[in-house]
C-alpha cells in the first residue's frame, strides 16, 4: 500500500513539472510580454522599463527557474493588475470555485448513480433508452448556452433562484446544475456499464444463490464493483470542473478562480495565469491520486499492487 | 419416502432453442443424484430452473417442480429467496469468479446465516469457522479475513461448498464442481463432497461429464441428451446393464483398468450435440446412433429395465 502510494505521488510530481514548463512556455508564446503590459502607448523606453523591472531582459531559462523555485517554495509572485500577492488572489478566490464544483460533483452524483443503476437493472427498456438519449443531449449541450437557458426560466420568469454574485447558497444552485450537466452522461453511462456487466457476473448468481434480497444483490454486491470506475472518473471530472468552470463563473458572475484566470488573461497579468494553471493542475494531479487511492480501498486486487 | 426434490417434464426454452425438453427426475434426501452427459445437454440448465437463476430471456415450464413438497412454480421471488441458500444450496463451475471480489471470505459467508436465521454477526463467524475447518481449510480464522484473490482455485471452490452448507440444507447442487480445477485438487473436492453428503445426510445432485466420479459417489445417474433424459438407473445397474446408445457410448469413452486391452482404442462418439427446437420429434440421437432407423423420427416410447431403469429408444427392453 505505501508502495503503490509512493509510485503514484513521483508520477505525480513529474506531471506537476511538465505542467508548470508548459504554463510557462504558454504564457511567453503569447507575444512579448513587456510590450503589452506597457500598453499600446508605451514609448521603447517604458517598454525597456517594464522589461527590466519584471526581470523579463533575464535568458528565459533564468526567468524559468527563479519562477519553478520560487513557486516550488509557495510563492507565486505579484500581480500586474492588481498589485497585490497571486497566492493572495487565489486563496480568497478558491473557497467560491471549490464550493462551486463540489456542488457540482454532488448533484452529479445524485443524479447519475441511480440513473445508471435504474437503466442498467432495466437494461433495454424504454426507460433505458430514454436515459441513454438524455445522457447524449446532456453531453452535446454547451454549457453557457444551458446556463443561459436556466438564468432565464428560474431566474428571470420564475424568479426562484438568484442569476449572479454568491450572496447566498442559492447562487450556487442553477451553475452547479449545469456544472453537473457536463459530468452527468459520463458518470451515468460508466454506472450503467458497470451494473450490466457486475450483474451478470458469476458472483451475482452466487449472491442469488444464496437467497440474498434484491436490495442487497444490487447494491451491496453489484454496485461496490460497479463503483470502482465510476469514482475514479468523479474523481477526475470534479478536476474538470474546477478547471472547466472559467466559462461558468463568467455566466454567473461568481468571482472564482476562473473568473480571475479570465480576467488575468485578458490583462495579460501572466503571474496570475501561470499560477492558476499551476494550483489547478496541481489539484487535478491530486484528484487522480485521490481516485487511486480510493479505488484501493474499494478494490482489495489492487492493494498489493 | 417422498423425494426431496421432484422434476416433472421440465422444458427450457431460450427463445427458438429448446435447452430442456421434457426432462423428469427425483432426488430422494440423502442420495447423490449424478447427472451426466457432454456439454451442451441441458443439465446445468435443469439446476439453474430448480434455483430459478435462469438469465431473464429463459422460459421455464414443468408439470411439477416441487421442493420437498412444495411447488417451486407457484412460489413468488421472495419465497424462492427464502429457499435458496437456506434449505437449498448451490456450488458453481467457476469457483475463480463465483466469490464477490470485493468482500472478505468471512463477510460473504456470514451474511447468508445472517439473513436467513437471522444470527448475530459473532455467531455467523463462528459458524463459519468451524465450516472453513470442515471443509479442510487450516486457519480459518485468518482466512476469513482474506478476499477471494488470496486464495487458490481448490481453496475458493472449499469456501464456496462451506458457504452453501451455513444454513444446514436439505439439498445441494453441484454444477461440475471439480472442472475448472486441477487434477489432485479435483480428488480432493470430490472425496470432501462425498463425505460431507453422507455425514451431513444431504441429498445432492452432482452434475457432471466424468463418469469416473459417478462410479465412484453416485446413487442413482440420469443421462441427458440434448435436453432430455434418455436413461435413469441406480448406478450399479446402468453401468452393468445400460440400455441407452448414448449411455453405451458414453460407457466405451471411460478407460477402465484391467478391462481394457492396449491395441484396443478407447471409445468416441463422432458428432456433436445438435441444437433442437421446441417442437423437434423424435430421437435426438438419432444422427450419431449406429442402431437408427426410421422409426427413431417419431416419438420415441419410454421402457422400462427394471421398476427403477428407465431409458428412452424404440430399441425395446
Amino acid at each position: 500500500m505505501l508502495r503503490f502510494f509512493i509510485r503514484r505521488l513521483i508520477v505525480a510530481l513529474l506531471v506537476a513539472a511538465t505542467v508548470m514548463t508548459l504554463a510557462f512556455v504558454m504564457t511567453r508564446l503569447s507575444g512579448d510580454l513587456a510590450i503589452s503590459i506597457a500598453g499600446p502607448n508605451a514609448t521603447q523606453a517604458d517598454i525597456d522599463a517594464v522589461r527590466k523591472a519584471y526581470g523579463l531582459d533575464r535568458p528565459l531559462l533564468t526567468q524559468f527557474f527563479d519562477w519553478v523555485g520560487r513557486a516550488s517554495l509557495g510563492d507565486l509572485g505579484e500581480s500586474f493588475f492588481f498589485k497585490r500577492r497571486v497566492s493572495e488572489l487565489i486563496g480568497e478566490r478558491m473557497p467560491v470555485t471549490l464550493t462551486l464544483g463540489l456542488t457540482g460533483l454532488v448533484i452529479a452524483l445524485v443524479v447519475s448513480l441511480p440513473l445508471g443503476i435504474l437503466a442498467a437493472v432495466r437494461e433495454n427498456t424504454a426507460f433505458d433508452r430514454l436515459v441513454q438519449v438524455v445522457a447524449l443531449l446532456g453531453q452535446a449541450m454547451p454549457s453557457f448556452w444551458l446556463g443561459l437557458l436556466l438564468m432565464i426560466i428560474f431566474g428571470l420568469q420564475l424568479g426562484w433562484l438568484p442569476i449572479s454574485g454568491t450572496e447566498s447558497w442559492q447562487s450556487y444552485i442553477m451553475p452547479g446544475v449545469v456544472l453537473a450537466f457536463s459530468a452527468i452522461p459520463a458518470l451515468t453511462r460508466l454506472t450503467r456499464a458497470g451494473m450490466i456487466q457486475a450483474m451478470a457476473s458469476d458472483y451475482i448468481r452466487t449472491a442469488r444463490a444464496k437467497g440474498l434480497s434484491r436490495a442487497s444483490i444490487l447494491l451491496k454486491h453489484a454496485l461496490r464493483n460497479a463503483a470502482i470506475p465510476v469514482v475514479a472518473i468523479a474523481a477526475v471530472q470534479l478536476g474538470f470542473m474546477l478547471g472547466g468552470s472559467i466559462v461558468i463563473e463568467q455566466v454567473f458572475a461568481l468571482h472564482g478562480v476562473g473568473f480571475l484566470a479570465w480576467e488575468s488573461i485578458a490583462k495579460n497579468d501572466f503571474p496570475v495565469v501561470q499560477a492558476v494553471v499551476l494550483v489547478l493542475a496541481v489539484i487535478y494531479v491530486g484528484l487522480t491520486m485521490l481516485a487511486d487511492l480510493l479505488n484501493a480501498v474499494l478494490d482489495p486486487r489492487l492493494r498489493g499492487a | 419416502m417422498t423425494a426431496l426434490l421432484e422434476i416433472e417434464k421440465l422444458e427450457v426454452t431460450f427463445g427458438r432453442t429448446a435447452a430442456v425438453r421434457g426432462a423428469s427426475l427425483a432426488v430422494a434426501p440423502g442420495e447423490t443424484h449424478c447427472l451426466v452427459g457432454e456439454s451442451g445437454c441441458g443439465k446445468s440448465v435443469t439446476a439453474l430452473s430448480v434455483m430459478n437463476l435462469l438469465v431473464r430471456n429463459a422460459r421455464r415450464r414443468a408439470e411439477r417442480l416441487a421442493f420437498q413438497g412444495e411447488d417451486l412454480l407457484k412460489l413468488s421471488d421472495s419465497g424462492m429467496a427464502r429457499l435458496r441458500g437456506n434449505a437449498m444450496a448451490m456450488i458453481f463451475q467457476e469457483p475463480m469468479t463465483s466469490l464477490n471480489p470485493a468482500y472478505t471470505v468471512g463477510s460473504q459467508m456470514t451474511e447468508v446465516l445472517r439473513r436467513h436465521k437471522r444470527a448475530s454477526q459473532r455467531a455467523a463467524t463462528d459458524r463459519a469457522a468451524d465450516l472453513l475447518a470442515r471443509v479442510g481449510i487450516t486457519a480459518p480464522g485468518m482466512r476469513l479475513g482474506q478476499f477471494p484473490h488470496q486464495l487458490s482455485g481448490g481453496l475458493r471452490q472449499r469456501v464456496m461448498i462451506a458457504m452453501a452448507l451455513m444454513c444446514d440444507p436439505q439439498l445441494l447442487i453441484a454444477d461440475e464442481p471439480t472442472t475448472a480445477l486441477d487434477v489432485t485438487v479435483q480428488a480432493q473436492i470430490l472425496r470432501l463432497l462425498a463425505g460431507l453428503q453422507r455425514d451431513l445426510g444431504l441429498g445432492l445432485l452432482l452434475i457432471t461429464h466424468d463418469l469416473g466420479i459417478v462410479a465412484r459417489v453416485a446413487t442413482r445417474v440420469s443421462v441427458m441428451y440434448a435436453g432430455e433424459v434418455v436413461e435413469s438407473a441406480p448406478t450399479a445397474e446402468l453401468f452393468a446393464n445400460p440400455r441407452h446408445p448414448y449411455t453405451q457410448g458414453l460407457l466405451r469413452c471411460v478407460p477402465v483398468p484391467g478391462k481394457i486391452r492396449r491395441d484396443q482404442p478407447l471409445g468416441a462418439i463422432p458428432g456433436t450435440v445438435p441444437r433442437v427446437g421446441p417442437d423437434f420429434e423424435g430421437c435426438a440421437f438419432r444422427e450419431r446412433c449406429d442402431f437408427a432407423d426410421e422409426t427413431c423420427k417419431h416419438a420415441i416410447p419410454r421402457h422400462h429395465a427394471s421398476t427403477a431403469h428407465d431409458f428412452l429408444c424404440r430399441l425395446p427392453a
